[in-house]
């Protein structure tokens, strides 16, 4: 955007100026990724840049880190590399275990999340639904309500009924804080639905079901899967939880990160930051191409 | 001949208007019938989990479960002077009982929440009174002094009723006395306000700063070209979608003695080497990681508000005589008011609520009111005071969400 050539010198100045500040706010958005990069490579075990990392070391970087998140725990790390060494770490890696758990956890809250909010979202759409605006704010809730305190609830009921420390209870967890993601995008994506297609398909004969699967499915799938990774992430990045309902057994990354960073800080916690960062990055953009097919699939052209 | 109107029929000849209603009911039904799973699911895993909690906090019975007899006979007791002799034959029949089946600590434990001591005084005395005789107000008096104190027994009368307001006394630092109701703690004992205040006080500190550090992000990027805005874009959504332990972990990197911006300071010269900031483990560093947390859930909303602005009134303006500031204050900034209101509520009540960022790098002076919730759930197992504080905690989210329903709407929350 240029200038045009009628601004005064103090208009100049401000607009450079807030330029800067605005790029400064932009540093600090991304500065905790911008710092966990590199210093997840430290050779060294400490938190914190050293001498020989700012002077590019080679010897200062290592990939030790990494290797750790698939040792840890295992019976024999230093054992060679071959089938049995994978397999132990398969088995015994702490960290190992605590991605299985979390993809285990998440996949299956995800499911049927995606699938209870999917049907709640369509239902909520239509114009006949009773008490539309209560029953949303109920089904969002799970949201807005402190996590301790909905954790705290959990906890405490389902130590009536045996579910505590037992991956279906993690899951039931997950499941109730990722409906409100699924339900608020595939409401997004139902708003620029045109309802004469399912009259159409009413119309030339087809059941509630073939109009729902043949003609509604495939046009609001694009926010069905971004409201399904919305529902993953809360599940993958979800603590609280963890912390209250899942016993070792059940640890989580998060859980683990959340272990690591309060006993013994080492950068192996950075390497996994990457990692997420890495998925994280990944997913943005998968919702992003899902954002501009919904929107292509649906005729809005963006302005 | 009258002219009689005859009411529409369809072709089976019942009323229209009969049959159009059935329709709509039948309709109505199938959408209900859409929604309900999840509502069942949420009801039952969520709704109900957090009433059940909550009636923990005006509902305990753990002393009458296991000394129902006690509990009754001291129902008749004025709570003037000692009981009578029937109410200590009761409490060592009864605590002989407790010894026997190991239930006697957990009594204790209830009463000690309520007079702080009686811990030792109850299992000393259960501990002797497997082997007590008649008279038993004597046998229990020798047993330990405090028996003797009127105050003692009115502690164990409040705690023998099973719903009692104590609890959200306490929770506001109130200590319930028998024949007395409410009195205020001693000063030092008052920690509950003081940590509702902190709460809110930070909350609103978080949200200040994220309204000045998302409201010319957003600006800027509701006026830069689609193309270069939707770059920056990213900057703002990677944070978003970044792990909530990640970025915790990357603030005690930065913030920590050894971190980078002190390793900065102490290169620039702005401080020595062995005067490093203490920029963690208190409020600053709860403020900085929670700001950085929640700005996104500023800029978006704010940004969406923002792209609806046309232009051409803050230039009307500026072509009218006002100065750029008086444009800003009095075209631009009203405008943005409700993007600034979505914002604001909603970063302010997720931080109202915040537990692991605090208690990871809150250190002492930066923990937050979640804090002590899961402190009285896992640690100290005082769960009808745990569900007190969550049901004052809960009360004003629950307030600040249906303001914002008012304000926003929940169906225009929007996510990326």
């Amino acid at each position: 955007m240029a200038l045009p050539p009628y601004t005064t010198l103090g208009e100049k100045i401000w607009h450079y100026l807030f330029r800067t500040i605005c790029g400064l706010i932009f540093l600090f958005l991304i500065m905790p990724i911008l710092v966990v990069l590199p210093l997840s490579f430290n050779v060294e075990p400490y938190f914190s840049f050293t001498e020989g990392m700012l002077r590019f070391d080679s010897e200062a970087f290592s990939l030790r880190w990494y290797k750790d998140i698939l040792t840890n725990g295992m019976a024999a790390p230093e054992a060679p590399v071959d089938w049995v060494w994978v397999a132990d770490s398969w088995k015994n890696g702490q960290w190992i275990r605590a991605i299985k758990n979390s993809f285990i956890i998440g996949i299956a809250s995800t499911l049927i999340a995606t699938s209870l909010g999917t049907l709640a979202a369509v239902g909520l759409s239509r114009s006949e639904m009773p008490y539309k605006r209560f029953i949303m704010a109920v089904l969002i809730s799970p949201m807005i309500v402190p996590l301790v305190i909905t954790a705290a609830g959990m906890f405490y009921a389902f130590a009536q009924i045996q579910l505590n420390q037992t991956y279906i209870g993690v899951i039931l967890a997950h499941v109730v804080l990722g409906t409100p993601f699924v339900i608020i995008t595939v409401t997004a994506t139902l708003v620029g639905f045109d309802k004469s297609l399912i009259r159409a398909s009413n119309s030339l004969g087809a059941g509630a079901g073939t109009t729902f699967f043949k003609i509604q499915m495939p046009l609001i799938l694009p926010g069905v899967i971004s409201g399904g990774l919305f529902a993953f992430i809360t599940s993958f990045d979800e603590v609280v939880a963890i912390i209250f309902l899942a016993s070792p057994e059940q640890r989580t990354i998060p859980r683990q990160m959340w272990s690591g960073i309060r006993e013994q800080i080492s950068p192996t916690i950075l390497a996994v930051a990457t990692l997420l960062v890495l998925l994280s990055i990944v997913l943005l953009t998968v919702i992003e191409l899902l954002r501009r097919r919904s929107e292509r699939l649906r005729g809005i052209t963006r302005t | 001949m009258p002219n009689v109107v005859e009411p529409i029929t369809a072709a089976d000849g019942t009323p229209l208007k009969k049959k159009l209603a059935r329709a709509l009911f039948r309709s109505k039904l199938r959408a209900a019938g859409l929604v309900l799973p999840l509502f069942a699911f949420i009801i039952a895993t969520f709704v109900v989990p957090i009433f059940a909690l909550m009636l923990q906090g005006v509902h305990n019975d753990t002393f009458y479960t296991y000394m129902p007899r006690t509990a009754e006979v001291l129902n008749d007791w004025d709570g003037e002077s000692l009981p009578g002799e029937l109410v200590f034959a009761t409490l060592a029949a009864e605590l002989a009982k407790g010894k026997k089946e190991r239930t006697v600590g957990k009594v204790a434990t209830r009463v000690n929440r309520q007079y702080s001591g009686a811990r030792s005084t109850f299992t000393k005395t259960a501990r002797k009174a497997v082997k007590m005789e008649a008279p038993f107000k004597e046998a229990i008096l020798k047993a330990d002094k405090k028996w003797k104190r009127v105050e003692f027994w009115q502690a164990i009368k409040l705690t023998s009723e099973t719903w009692t307001p104590a609890f959200y006394g306490a929770a506001l630092d109130y200590e319930l006395k028998l024949n007395e109701g409410f009195e205020r703690k001693v000063e030092k004992e008052r920690i509950h306000v003081k940590l509702f205040w902190r709460t809110l006080v930070i909350s609103a500190v978080v949200m200040g700063c994220c309204l000045l550090l998302g409201y010319p992000v957003a600006y800027l990027l509701a006026t830069l070209p689609l193309k270069t805005s939707n770059l920056l874009m990213i900057l703002v959504l990677l944070p978003f979608w970044t792990s909530l332990l990640v970025r915790t972990t990357a603030w005690i990197a930065i913030l920590q003695s050894q971190g980078v911006v002190n390793d900065i300071l102490v290169w620039v010269g702005v401080t020595s080497d062995d005067s490093r900031f203490s920029l963690i483990y208190n409020m600053t560093g709860t403020v900085v990681a929670m700001t950085h947390i929640l700005l996104p859930f500023m800029v978006l909303p704010l940004y969406s508000v923002m792209k609806t602005i046309p232009p051409a009134y803050v230039r009307a303006a500026r072509s009218l005589g006002a100065t750029p500031t008086l444009a800003f204050l009095r075209i631009y900034l009203p405008q943005t008011v409700p993007g600034i209101g979505a914002g604001g509520l909603l970063v302010f009540i997720l931080a109202i609520g915040y537990y692991i960022t605090p208690a990871l790098v809150g250190g002492q002076s930066g923990v937050l009111i979640s804090n002590m919730i899961a402190f009285h759930m896992k640690s100290s197992l005082n769960w009808s005071l745990a569900a007190a504080l969550g049901g004052i905690l809960l009360a004003g989210v629950l307030l600040l969400y249906w303001a914002y329903d008012r304000v926003v709407g929940i169906d225009n929350v929007k996510l990326g």
